[in-house]
């Protein structure tokens, strides 16, 4: 394994070395760096051009110029790490730092969501395979291949980003609108949910019609200049929650789990308002910290009903533990919203559709649920524009990953000895699904970096798509080259793990050694 | 690139895998009598039938691929006739009053003059008008520009598709074929090309190249965008020099050259084909992202990227301008990835469509008769 690694890692040094040359040369040769000194009226030109040739050895030709470049990278074992100076003299490494900070930012959020609701789609679609929504998702998936990132960009943020701010100034939805949202998902559930043409009804009837009714709530009570959960509705969701989790992970006939799953619900809804209580005192990493507690309550309430399959009920109870505290979380933010929206800073223009923050927020307020939520509706944007083409894409592998192992025969055999369908679908065709989708999805990440460049620029992320853009216009060879010491290195790392992956996930598969 | 984009059906023709385990045993046998049926059918239907004529038939009856195809030769016709030729020192004026570097006056602040709602409707009557898609602040026909700006997207999309499936065809052959060494240098050189992002590697390119006019540009393009198809093409060939057809080949004196090309590469022309479609997709994207990018064909040119790279601000005021060329790319793109489907449907056997409703009720009868014969 290990002689495995090095010669794989070895190989990728070797390519991610030869592919940098080749983009040192390319953008080296892509303009002319002093043009915009050459057609200057400046007295000093010609001192100016002196002084950039001088700045960044434009008098070295590039084949040459890059191993001055190299010889700074390789610097870092002597942890002096050089990555050279922009043309305006600010250190490459400088200018990474913050930017790759905001776009790893946009990159998780999106990539994250992607995976979640790509395989949900993907399963729902693999399950009810032919159906109606099959098709569907079918189509659509294919229209938001065809979309160009930025046209949907400037769509989001014409359409949704200004026009959302709009219309919160006056929140209240038209009728038809009700009965389009409602009767839409109605037809969603009735396609997820299947069976014959009364069930069909029933479905379309209770999910349109609950639809309906939150719509018309949110619609009436100004929910969404002020909105909040409350204990009632987290109870409710909770509850609905610890018997889904329960259904999928260990089944409802496994009485252990379910009860824990109920109990972490109660356990949450008990702590409900002294957590409120404190919860303005807290940090970032206290507010993580206190998840993880959540989770780890969870896993021991399922220890502590115990009976032989602990361990199943102890999943269980993390899961829906984990669950609840979004939950609480999420009623938390939503009470600092009107605070936040009303606030003089944001003026009732929540929605940001400029940079990656609201400056000059922190001078404001340091409170943290405030500042989740400035981050929260700067995201919103990018990240779905990023989000909803690359869950086209992970939708379809998940579906056509599910409908292989589908039609494998150990699931004819599970099948045949009496296995549950959910056993059969969640145990033993879920997981071997889910290994050419975990191998595609590290391989996609490595590429993804690059593709952030156009959302980037659209909304105003000074991450590292506008670094590299704006250098590229200028011909500044070091900034570019930073960007693609990044982005190939998350490339090749990512290529590894996939490949790690792989034979972790799949026993079959043995590293030739 | 290889994302299988349609929904790929069981290997056996169950109506859903959800109720399969709720078939009595009368019902199974009766699914087993109607699949019989079936494809004895189909069978007889492409009896004596080379495999070109299968495979075309395959694409002709898919519905989708059919539609989008009369589409984009549609917007193909209309888009080189309204505008004309001009290339290689051909001049042929298109029927279009309008060419894309003319400068008129503005009318009525460039509104588009394109109207579908008939006049008893409240509408303005379905009319043509003076300048259909409108005008920019200039005084430049928008119809003009977005039919000259789609004749240059779809001149670089298949220059881009001729190159890049040239040399990913070759540089994938060769390597499948010959193993060993080559194989190894040139899988590390796809590799080198495959790690640098396709939009970084394309707009640095676009950079340095989109001032030496479209066609240039497209060829550079090409040449940076091969290396996924090298990939497949090589995985195919691995597989299919070890047939059997191979040896027999081998052993009746064919020369390498004469393996490789006559005998391997024709048996992977399917994957080849599709593939080469995905890709032509996908550069419309790349292609419109780079010139959103303001590295793709430059002034006085137009493409459909450089269209929405000019008007992007103009969005709030003109939206017009942003919305015609951003609707041309989202209709090329769509086609062409449903052409792509069909022909991925038409070439891989065991990818067969669904059965659409009227075979499903043939399915149906065929299963009711072979019941009552059974019984009787």
């Amino acid at each position: 394994m290990l002689t495995f690694l090095s010669r794989r890692l070895i190989a990728s040094v070797l390519v991610l070395l030869a592919a940098s040359y080749v983009v040192y040369l390319l953008s080296a040769n892509a303009g002319d760096p002093l043009e915009d000194l050459r057609t200057s009226t400046a007295r000093n030109k010609e001192e100016l051009i002196q002084q950039r040739i001088h700045l960044l050895n434009l008098d070295i030709p590039a084949p040459l110029r890059y191993f001055l470049w190299l010889g700074g990278v390789l610097k870092v074992f002597i942890g002096q790490f050089d990555l050279g100076r922009s043309r305006s003299g600010q250190a490459v490494t400088d200018l990474l730092s913050s930017a790759v900070g905001v776009t790893v930012q946009l990159l998780i959020t999106s990539t994250l969501l992607a995976i979640i609701f790509g395989i949900l789609i993907g399963i729902t679609t693999a399950l009810r395979q032919y159906s109606g929504y099959d098709y569907t998702v079918t189509t659509l998936s294919f229209l938001f291949f065809s979309l160009p990132s930025f046209f949907v960009a400037v769509i989001l943020k014409q359409y949704v980003g200004i026009g959302f701010n709009n219309f919160l100034q006056a929140p209240s939805i038209p009728w038809w609108v009700i009965l389009l949202l409602a009767l839409l998902a109605g037809g969603i559930w009735q396609g997820i949910i299947g069976g014959d043409a009364k069930r069909r009804l029933i479905t379309v009837a209770v999910a349109g019609g609950s639809t309906a009714a939150v719509l018309a709530f949110v619609s009436l009570t100004g929910w969404l200049n002020n909105p909040s959960l409350g204990i009632v509705v987290i109870g409710l969701l909770g509850i609905g929650l610890a018997f889904l989790v329960a259904a999928l992970t260990a089944g409802l006939a496994n009485r252990k789990s379910l009860y824990t799953a109920l109990t972490v619900v109660v356990i949450g809804l008990a702590i409900y308002y002294p957590f409120n209580a404190i919860s303005d005192y807290l940090t970032i990493w206290s507010v993580l910290g206190l998840g993880v507690l959540a989770v780890v309550v969870g896993v021991v309430t399922g220890y502590l009903w115990g009976g032989t399959d602990r361990g199943i009920s102890a999943r269980t109870g993390g899961i829906t533990a984990f669950l609840v505290a979004f939950l609480i979380a999420v009623d938390r933010f939503m009470r600092s919203w009107s605070n936040y929206a009303t606030s003089d800073i944001i003026n009732g223009r929540p929605i940001g559709t400029v940079g990656a923050g609201t400056p000059n927020l922190s001078d404001v307020t340091s409170n943290f649920w405030i500042e989740g939520l400035d981050n929260f509706t700067h995201l919103l944007l990018p990240t779905t524009s990023v989000l909803l083409i690359s869950l086209a894409a992970y939708s379809r592998y998940s579906r056509a990953s599910l409908l292989d192992v589908l039609n494998q025969d150990y699931i004819r055999t599970a099948r045949a000895k009496g296995v549950s369908e959910r056993a059969v679908v969640m145990r033993h065709a879920f997981r071997n699904a889910l290994i050419p989708i975990t191998t595609i999805v590290a391989f996609d990440f490595g590429g993804l970096v690059g593709g952030a460049i156009i959302t980037e620029i659209i909304f105003a992320w000074s991450g590292m798509g506008k670094l590299f853009n704006d250098a590229l216009h200028l011909v500044d060879v070091n900034p570019i080259m930073g960007f693609f010491l990044v982005t190939g290195s998350v490339a090749v790392l990512f290529n590894l793990l996939a490949d790690l992956s792989y034979t972790a996930l799949d026993p079959r598969i043995r590293v030739a050694v | 690139m290889t994302i299988p984009l349609s929904p790929q059906p069981p290997l056996h023709e169950g109506e859903g895998d959800a109720d399969r385990n709720t078939l009595s045993d009368d019902t199974v046998l009766d699914d087993a009598i109607g699949e019989r049926n079936e494809n004895a059918i189909e069978l007889k239907e492409i009896e004596g039938l080379s495999q070109g004529r299968i495979v075309l038939r395959r694409f002709l009856r898919h519905r989708g691929a059919m539609v989008s195809a009369v589409l984009l030769l549609i917007l193909i016709i209309v888009a080189f006739s309204s505008e004309g030729i001009q290339a290689l020192g051909l001049h042929i004026p298109g029927w279009w009053k309008y060419t894309y570097t003319h400068i008129g006056g503005v009318v009525d602040g460039g509104r588009p003059t394109l109207s579908v709602i008939p006049e008893w409707l409240g509408g303005a009557g379905i009319r043509w008008g003076e300048h259909p898609f409108g005008q920019d602040e200039i005084g430049h026909d928008t119809f003009a520009q977005v039919m000259r700006g789609t004749q240059q997207s779809l001149m670089i999309v298949f220059v881009v598709g001729v190159v890049s499936t040239f040399i990913g065809i070759v540089v994938g052959a060769v390597s499948g074929f010959f193993r060993g060494g080559i194989d190894a240098l040139l899988m590390r050189i796809t590799d080198v090309f495959i790690i640098i992002p396709l939009l970084v590697l394309t707009a640095v390119l676009g950079r340095t190249y989109g001032n030496s006019g479209s066609f240039v540009l497209a060829i550079v393009l090409g040449l940076a965008s091969w290396t996924g198809l090298a990939r497949l093409v090589r995985g195919d060939v691995l597989v299919l020099r070890e047939q059997e057809f191979v040896d027999a080949a081998r052993v009746a004196g064919a020369s390498n050259s004469r393996i490789m090309f006559v005998h391997i590469l024709p048996n992977a022309i399917g994957v080849v084909i599709v593939n080469a479609t995905l890709l032509m997709s996908a550069t419309i994207l790349t292609e419109a992202a780079i010139g959103f990018l303001g590295f793709g064909v430059q002034a006085p040119d137009v493409s459909l990227g450089k269209l929405i790279f000019d008007f992007q601000t103009a969005f709030t005021v003109r939206p017009w301008l942003f919305w015609w060329p951003g609707v041309m790319i989202v209709i090329i793109a769509l086609t062409i990835n449903f052409i792509g489907d069909g022909l991925r449907d038409a070439f891989d056997p065991r990818q067969k469509r669904a059965l659409n409703r009227a075979a499903r009720l043939a399915k149906t009868e065929a299963r009711a008769k072979a019941r009552v014969a059974g019984k009787s």
